[in-house]
């Protein structure tokens, strides 16, 4: 895993908390990657950047609940694809294939619906087309998730400014809250055959969606009680001039950007678009500044952006600005044309600059070996969701 | 440090009080233990502490509550944090952050420490607990009693001045509550910290408490007192309070080692007596026997994930015998419940319920299953669906294809004075178990499992639970229950499985088992020993039937 290197110094490090990767370095370099992706649909330079995000997932991610992410997002991704497929086959494709593989008999449609076609010839050209459209939105979602099981949801948190983190606070509460939440749903089904009710099929999960949701709604009752008690949303005074200036910059500023983004989009006015736009931003980000010095909030060892977190990010900065690039110089190489049907071919400097998307599972601190957290009775309850504690509000 | 002053609180809807005439003070540095049967307010009367009653809660207080001079009905929960630590039951529902470092200075960062400071304190509170080793963990993947130190922990490290407990013990494997109970012994002598703690297992904490407050019913006037003399009038008492009273001992022991240095003169009386079997106790291992096994487990493995969790286990449940299958948090208890009712398929080894010609409950239909074994489950709340007790009767006379009205009778039976139109939920915990039980038991399967069935109830509630389950047994029914309380299984069972690592370490006569290890022996035979008594009951009864004939 770690890379033969005559330095040691060089090697990655055992992770602990000190020396922990930025959380936003790893968001960088995902969003590098599924910018990259976004621009190609070159099968076999997809396919290479999904296989870079799970060589790094697999070197690099911990045992953490959230960690486990990864193959849940390549199960949504592949219902992608298979969804964008049915369409292609049901729906027609504007392709103009003219490799007929089979046709499905035709819906014959009135008059006003010219244009949509239901059934009728699905051509190899249109399913090619389709799946390669596919693959590049599941590669896209591919990268999230691999951002997911990497990044501390907490951690990232750490780095919003604190007029933000209440906000903040509410999402990542509402995250660590769906896996309960499939707990539960597990657990509740399986009870089900204790009272001699079948525990298979969709019918079982939806006759439990009541008692879930209690149950969830519990939990959130005693999760808001125990962060009020422990000093959650304590605010410092203001003075009221302050809090009212915070309160017409932020609204104001908002304001400023819509009609500004308005202004840049519409036919006219581009010319007070920008300025406004820029203005609106200054305001809202002093507004947020203002509304910081509220929170009394202090962070404890927050993520320091190290150079170990610079290599992550331009590894992934790199990628996406090479893919984007290519574009524009190989059209063909990395948007193949669907007609006439070519076997895709692999473009040699933007492969090799898809693997420089490789760089973080040899610089990124390497997390503490699973099998410590497997060893002996005491972690047995966390491989187990629905643990022994966990059930009770 | 905490001070009541004519306080009384009421919920919106309830006519009495919930809590009525607290007028006391709780001086600085004292470990203060509420005590009381289910339902007298001993939650309440610990949030007015924290101020979550009423300004989280609702409902009215009157009178006013003092923490350390702020008058908690003008200051908000948050605005208490740096005063009060609160501490739940269940320490998952307490946690917001994801790592055990994190959780620790969560209270810190609300309160706006400086970033050394935080640093210092957390690395002084893993010591002080013994957290070190698992500073960067997940929280979810801790065993019970780590997670309940790291609750404590985590309001620790704000340095409060009061220590708010809600049966912190509850859940936790004997083992895994003297850690708890040794920690907080720790602050109160090391840092004259406050602690108010309530807690139903008193066999377990009494010893702890400088001074116990008791609340004897719904709205009677609280006590506050030594321990020895409050226990003295309280209805709710651990066996080793009981044991005092009958032997008449005064003051009354506390702990284990105080009954012992009284229990000579008791001791000799009993010399001559032998434990009596039977019912009341479980000296006729070989009892039951008879009869087909209602269920053989032989060279059991199952594994969860990448974790072996039950390793050639084997167990034969016959018709009459009542089984406590014991042993520390995650030893595979609830994993061989499970097992027998079909949820986990066995990797290797089988299972086989009713005998050589029976079923096989991972592939047998749940419908058919359901007349062969019935578990309830350590949240009974899993079992009830429907919105009312007469729904939920009726669900499972469908469920069981019972005579319409099965249910609701044995519901009229286990629990008297329950109405058809209450939300299952809003029963008390032992009312909840009672109706599932009533559930489970209207398919009349001869295989009744029970998993921790006490948790959560009174000294009265797990009396009747007694009760009810020794008729079970003498009806020719199989009871195995999981259970982390040993005074229960001394109580009940007559035979012990012990089970650590996912393998079984001992099996027999729970006199002879329960009574080999410390951790598992209850208070009466550690007083009694090195003879086999279990049970304050089965010493009533010698003495009795001794007294007569003499």
């Amino acid at each position: 895993m770690t890379p033969r290197q005559p330095l040691a110094a060089l090697r990655a490090p055992r992770a602990t908390r000190s020396n922990a990767l930025h959380a936003g370095a790893w968001w960088l370099w995902a969003l590098g990657l599924a910018t990259a992706a976004s621009r190609t649909t070159n099968p076999l330079l997809l396919a290479l950047i999904i296989a870079v995000t799970a060589y790094v997932v697999a070197a690099r991610r911990t045992d953490a609940p959230w960690a486990r992410g990864y193959g849940a997002f390549l199960k949504i991704a592949l219902a992608v694809l298979v969804i964008r497929l049915f369409f292609a086959v049901f729906l027609g494709s504007p392709i103009p294939g003219t490799t007929v593989l089979f046709t499905l008999p035709e819906v014959p449609l009135p008059d006003w619906a010219q244009g949509v076609r239901i059934g009728g010839r699905v051509t190899a050209e249109g399913l090619v087309f389709a799946l390669r459209d596919g693959l590049k939105l599941a590669t896209m979602l591919v990268c999230v998730g691999a951002a997911n099981a990497l990044a501390s949801p907490a951690r990232l948190l750490k780095s919003l400014p604190a007029a933000l983190y209440e906000a903040g606070m509410a999402v990542v509460v509402a995250m660590t809250f769906a896996p309960h939440l499939i707990a539960d749903v597990r657990r509740l089904r399986a009870a089900r055959r204790l009272r001699g009710r079948d525990d298979k099929g969709i019918k079982a999960v939806l006759r439990i969606g009541l008692p879930v949701l209690e149950g969830a709604l519990e939990r959130s009752v005693a999760l808001a009680a125990s962060m009020d008690a422990r000093g959650y949303g304590r605010t410092a005074r203001v003075p009221p001039a302050v809090r009212r200036t915070t309160a017409a910059l932020t609204l104001g500023g908002l304001l400023g950007v819509c009609a500004g983004t308005y202004g840049l989009l519409a036919a006219q006015g581009a010319a007070f678009g920008l300025p406004v736009l820029l203005l609106g931003l200054a305001a809202a980000l002093g507004g947020l500044w203002l509304g910081g010095r509220r929170a009394v909030r202090s962070r404890y060892r927050p993520d320091r952006w190290g150079a170990r977190a610079w290599l992550v990010s331009a590894s992934g900065a790199a990628v996406g600005a090479a893919v984007v690039r290519a574009a524009a110089r190989l059209p063909d190489a990395l948007a193949p044309p669907p007609v006439p049907l070519t076997a895709p071919e692999l473009p040699l400097w933007p492969a090799a600059a898809v693997l420089a998307g490789l760089l973080p599972a040899f610089v990124a601190p390497v997390p503490a070996p699973r099998t410590e957290t497997d060893a002996g009775s005491v972690s047995r309850t966390g491989q187990t969701p629905p643990a022994k504690e966990t059930t009770r509000a | 440090m905490i001070r009541f002053d004519q306080v009384s609180v009421t919920y919106g809807d309830g006519a009495a009080p919930a809590v009525h005439g607290v007028d006391l003070t709780v001086p600085e540095g004292e470990l203060v233990l509420v005590v009381g049967p289910s339902g007298v307010g001993k939650s309440t009367l610990l949030g007015t502490v924290s101020g979550l009653v009423p300004h989280f809660t609702g409902g009215t207080l009157h009178g006013r509550v003092t923490v350390d001079g702020r008058d908690t009905r003008e200051h908000r929960p948050r605005e208490l944090a740096d005063v009060v630590g609160t501490v739940g039951q269940d320490p998952l529902a307490h946690f917001v952050t994801d790592t055990v470092e994190d959780e620790l200075a969560y209270g810190m960062e609300c309160l706006g420490l400086p970033p050394d400071t935080m640093r210092r304190r957390v690395e002084e509170t893993l010591d002080l607990l013994g957290l070190a080793d698992l500073r960067d963990r997940p929280v979810a993947s801790l065993s019970g009693g780590q997670m309940q130190r790291v609750a404590i922990g985590s309001v620790l490290t704000t340095h409060p001045k009061v220590l708010v407990l809600d049966e912190p013990t509850s859940a936790l494997d004997p083992a895994a509550a003297e850690e708890v109970l040794a920690v907080l012994q720790r602050l109160v002598h090391d840092l004259g910290t406050t602690v108010l703690m309530a807690e139903h297992r008193l066999e377990r904490v009494v010893q702890y408490a400088d001074r116990v407050l008791l609340l004897p019913a719904p709205g009677a006037a609280p006590v506050l007192g030594e321990p020895a003399e409050v226990m003295a009038l309280s209805p709710v008492r651990p066996p080793v309070v009981a044991l005092g009273r009958l032997a008449g001992w005064s003051p009354l022991p506390l702990s284990v080692r105080d009954a012992r240095r009284r229990a000579a003169g008791l001791r000799e009386r009993l010399d001559e007596l032998e434990p009596p079997a039977g019912r009341d106790g479980p000296g006729s291992a070989d009892g039951p026997g008879g009869g087909e096994p209602l269920a053989e487990v032989s060279s059991l493995s199952v594994r969860r994930g990448r974790v072996t969790a039950l390793e050639k286990v084997d167990l034969t449940v016959r018709p009459g015998e009542t089984i406590a299958l014991m042993g520390r948090n995650g030893a595979g208890k609830s994993t061989l419940l499970n097992t027998l009712v079909g949820m986990y398929e066995p990797a290797r080894g089988t299972v086989r319920l009713g005998g050589a010609s029976g079923a096989v409950p991972h592939r047998t239909r749940p419908s058919g299953l359901l007349r062969r074994v019935g578990l309830v489950p350590q949240d009974p709340r899993d079992l009830l669906y429907a919105d009312t007790v007469a729904a939920e009767c009726a669900g499972a006379d469908r469920d069981a294809g019972a005579e319409p009205g099965t249910c609701r009778a044995l519901v009229s039976t286990l629990l008297p004075d329950v109405h058809d139109g209450t939300h299952p939920r809003d029963l008390s915990e032992g009312q909840r178990l009672a109706l599932a039980l009533a559930v489970v038991l209207t398919a009349a399967p001869p295989l009744l499992l029970l998993d921790e069935p006490t948790r959560g109830l009174d000294y009265a509630a797990k009396e009747r639970l007694t009760g009810v389950l020794r008729a079970l047994a003498d009806d020719g029914h199989a009871v195995v229950l999981a259970t982390h309380d040993v005074e229960l299984a001394a109580e009940l069972a007559r035979r012990v499985v012990i089970l650590a690592d996912g393998e079984v370490v001992a099996d027999g006569p729970s006199s002879e088992v329960v009574t080999s290890s410390p951790a598992f022996a209850p208070q009466t035979a550690k007083i009694l020993a090195p003879r086999r008594w279990l049970t304050v009951g089965q010493v009533r009864t010698a003495l009795e039937e001794a007294g007569v004939g003499a």
